[in-house]
């Protein structure tokens, strides 16, 4: 009896094996599979929403013309949505799932960078491409311990050392701030990162960060901090923190008679942003990937489709979604056939791609695309176009 | 001097939404010395409750209040009858389980009906007084009065009641009293409904003084308040209220005074010492065990 459960057993293994050595990368026959894996989930739900509703707009797009053309033959795109629940091992058990019992061609997402660093180790140490749209954080396209770009890892936004120094920029030369105060999420990798490169580039351009406090990630009380900064007097207040929770940090600031700016990042651009937040963020600035308001024609494009199919403005991680997903549609077709490595080696080199988000290029050993920012106002309970800036 | 002065107030009115919860805990424990893991979390549906009530039937505060104290104090009863009242002959940790697989539970139906945060329209408007450079809201003023004033409801109703004499006669024995005709189910069903609604009203102040609610949000503050009743004295209800002011207090003083990345390595360490001194807690007296 014994015996037989254990002929069973090894029949089933050498069947799961002789299944996954024969099935090529990316699915058989007419069919590419992609990845995703996304934020349904968990505490930021917004941007999984935006992310599945772009990407199942960019694959319908290509299987409605008929499929991708890859070296002369017309493959329909088959998407495979996991959901990373707002938590950083499901993120990494997805990328496994996907690379080896769905056996996508690449992955796209996550989008938090505290998802998309788990996730970006699995792909790296298997070899599949993985794009996260939204992840902004400079570890998650470099190894940490060689400090070398991980070579399969590539992201479709710009990176918080560049983003911090934009917002640092913009508050001194802008809003004229000498003095300037910091309240982030040290449980976070997104927030703590930019949070420090803000403080550098406002300190080395002649600033002075009066308050550089921080809380934990579910915190909902902020006034021990808020009052102590306060008592610093800032000029101007940044908080590089997630759009759920960015609305408590400004109503309880009010609550203290704060009355100076407050300056965000990209992670500000959720619509769910305005509707926590009502009139308190009016006026209040943030750094982000694009402007619906002040779009170039392909992204004009993109966003009426997006308002017919879904109803509202695509925001950031919506258009950076769909660029992620083109920029693995024209990977795909400059490599010529559907593998993991020859997909890799197109998308490091692509010279030139014309996105939403602006046109960005790669460059040969890093995975972060050059390209600029746009900073944004609420006004009237909208975001609308404030300035560019520039690499 | 002002710093101070504005960071204490602070202090109470984390401190008071605490020990709104931490009653909770400690009722429960003294009446059924069983941990209600799912406090936490009844505290998220009073938040919900009064997020509902607002909202779609547009009521002012004081009638949200009393409506979310109501509905969670029905469904703490409902919890209680279904769900621990088979297991109270069953080993402990049984209903300790149970009580954190209530808990999930509601969790997830909330994240079903709402799984996106969801913003509570402020009921109360937003006035705020500079007296001496120390900035202070009615908010904050009713979160900090409400929560005396319930707790010194609750002191009345356990000390100077019948009901809260029964509760005490239970709490000292659960085998005895009943045979006096004490109508045992009946005075822990009375506790569960004081103690859940009172952390629904903290719900509601909560979500009144921080308004973006999500399912998840009742975890985290549940155990800081768990914390609060056992470092009063957990089963003792003047101590529970002391235990919240307490941990509200070095919380935000720690955030005050130090980096705030420190807060709760300085604040929990604090606690433990304090424990090692006083294991039963600030008010709490060692049970002898029967045999």
């Amino acid at each position: 009896m014994k015996k037989k459960g254990f002929l069973l057993l090894n029949l089933i293994a050498a069947l799961v094996l002789l299944l996954s050595a024969c099935a090529p990368a990316g699915g058989a026959g007419d069919v590419i599979k992609v990845g995703g894996i996304a934020e349904l989930t968990g505490d930021i739900p917004a941007v999984g929403a935006s992310f599945k509703n772009a990407a199942e707009m960019a694959v319908q797009e290509v299987n409605d013309a008929g499929g991708l053309e890859v070296g002369g033959k017309k493959y329909k795109i088959q998407l495979i949505i996991e959901d990373n629940a707002g938590k950083a091992d499901q993120s990494a058990s997805a990328a496994q799932k996907l690379i080896t019992q769905d056996n996508v061609v690449a992955i796209i997402g996550p989008n938090a960078s505290r998802y998309a660093i788990p996730a970006s180790e699995i792909a790296e140490s298997s070899s599949v491409v993985l794009i996260s749209p939204w992840s902004t954080n400079p570890k998650t396209t470099i190894n940490e311990k060689t400090q070398s770009a991980k070579k399969y890892v590539f992201r479709a936004c710009f990176i918080d050392p560049f983003q911090g120094r934009v917002v640092a920029k913009f508050a001194m030369e802008n809003l004229g701030a000498k003095k300037a105060a910091v309240l982030y999420d040290v449980a976070s990798d997104y927030n703590k990162g930019i949070a420090e490169f803000f403080k550098k580039t406002f300190e080395e351009s002649g600033g002075q960060v009066v308050a550089f406090e921080t809380y934990t990630t579910g915190d909902k009380d902020f006034t021990a901090q808020l009052t102590k900064i306060k008592d610093a007097n800032p000029d101007v207040i940044f908080l590089p923190n997630y759009y759920s929770e960015v609305p408590l940090q400004i109503q309880q600031a009010h609550r203290l008679g704060i009355t100076v700016p407050f300056l965000g990042s990209d992670s500000w651009g959720s619509s769910e942003l305005i509707s926590l937040c009502g009139t308190d963020c009016e006026g209040y600035y943030f750094s982000t990937h694009y402007a619906a308001d002040n779009a170039s024609p392909v992204a004009v494009k993109f966003i009426e489709a997006y308002k017919a199919k879904h109803g509202a403005t695509p925001d950031d991680v919506a258009a950076l979604t769909y660029d992620a997903f083109g920029l693995l549609w024209q990977a795909l077709q400059t490599a010529g056939k559907v593998d993991r490595q020859a997909v890799r080696d197109a998308l490091a080199k692509i010279p030139k791609y014309e996105g939403v988000t602006g046109v960005m290029q790669f460059q040969e050993g890093s995975g972060d695309p050059i390209k600029s920012a746009v900073i944004l106002q609420i006004k009237n309970g909208a975001f609308v176009f404030f300035a560019n800036a520039n690499p | 001097m002002i710093y101070i002065l504005q960071q204490s107030l602070n202090a109470l009115q984390l401190g008071s939404i605490y020990a709104l919860i931490a009653l909770g805990y400690t009722m429960v424990y003294g009446i059924l010395t069983m941990i209600n893991f799912a406090h936490g979390d009844l505290f998220m549906v009073g938040a919900f409750f009064c997020f509902i009530v607002a909202t779609f039937f547009k009521l002012p505060f004081i009638p949200t209040l009393l409506i979310s104290m109501i509905g969670v104090g029905l469904l703490g009863v409902t919890i209680e009858r279904v769900a621990y009242r088979p297991l109270r002959q069953a080993p402990r940790v049984s209903a300790v389980i149970t009580a954190l697989g209530v808990g999930i539970l509601l969790e997830s139906v909330m994240l079903v009906i709402y799984p996106y945060p969801q913003s509570v329209p402020t009921l109360l408007p937003n006035i705020t007084w500079t007296i001496g450079g120390v900035t202070i809201s009615l908010l904050q003023i009713i979160i900090i009065l409400l929560s005396l004033g319930l707790m010194l409801l609750l002191d009345f109703i356990v000390r100077r009641t019948m009901v809260g004499m029964a509760m005490r006669a239970i709490s000292w024995d659960k085998s005895v009293v009943p045979l006096l005709g004490v109508p045992l189910n009946l005075v822990i069903s009375a506790t569960f409904a004081l103690g859940t609604s009172l952390g629904a009203a903290a719900g509601v102040m909560y979500s009144q003084a921080f308004p973006v609610i999500d399912p998840y949000m009742g975890v985290l503050i549940g155990w800081k308040a768990f914390i609060s009743a056992v470092v009063g004295g957990i089963g003792n209800i003047r101590g529970a209220m002391i235990g919240g002011f307490i941990l509200g207090g070095v919380e935000i003083m720690v955030a005050a005074f130090m980096p705030s990345t420190y807060r709760d390595f300085v604040a929990f360490t604090l606690l433990l010492i304090l424990l090692i001194f006083r294991p039963y807690g600030i008010l709490g007296q060692p049970r002898p065990q029967k045999v």
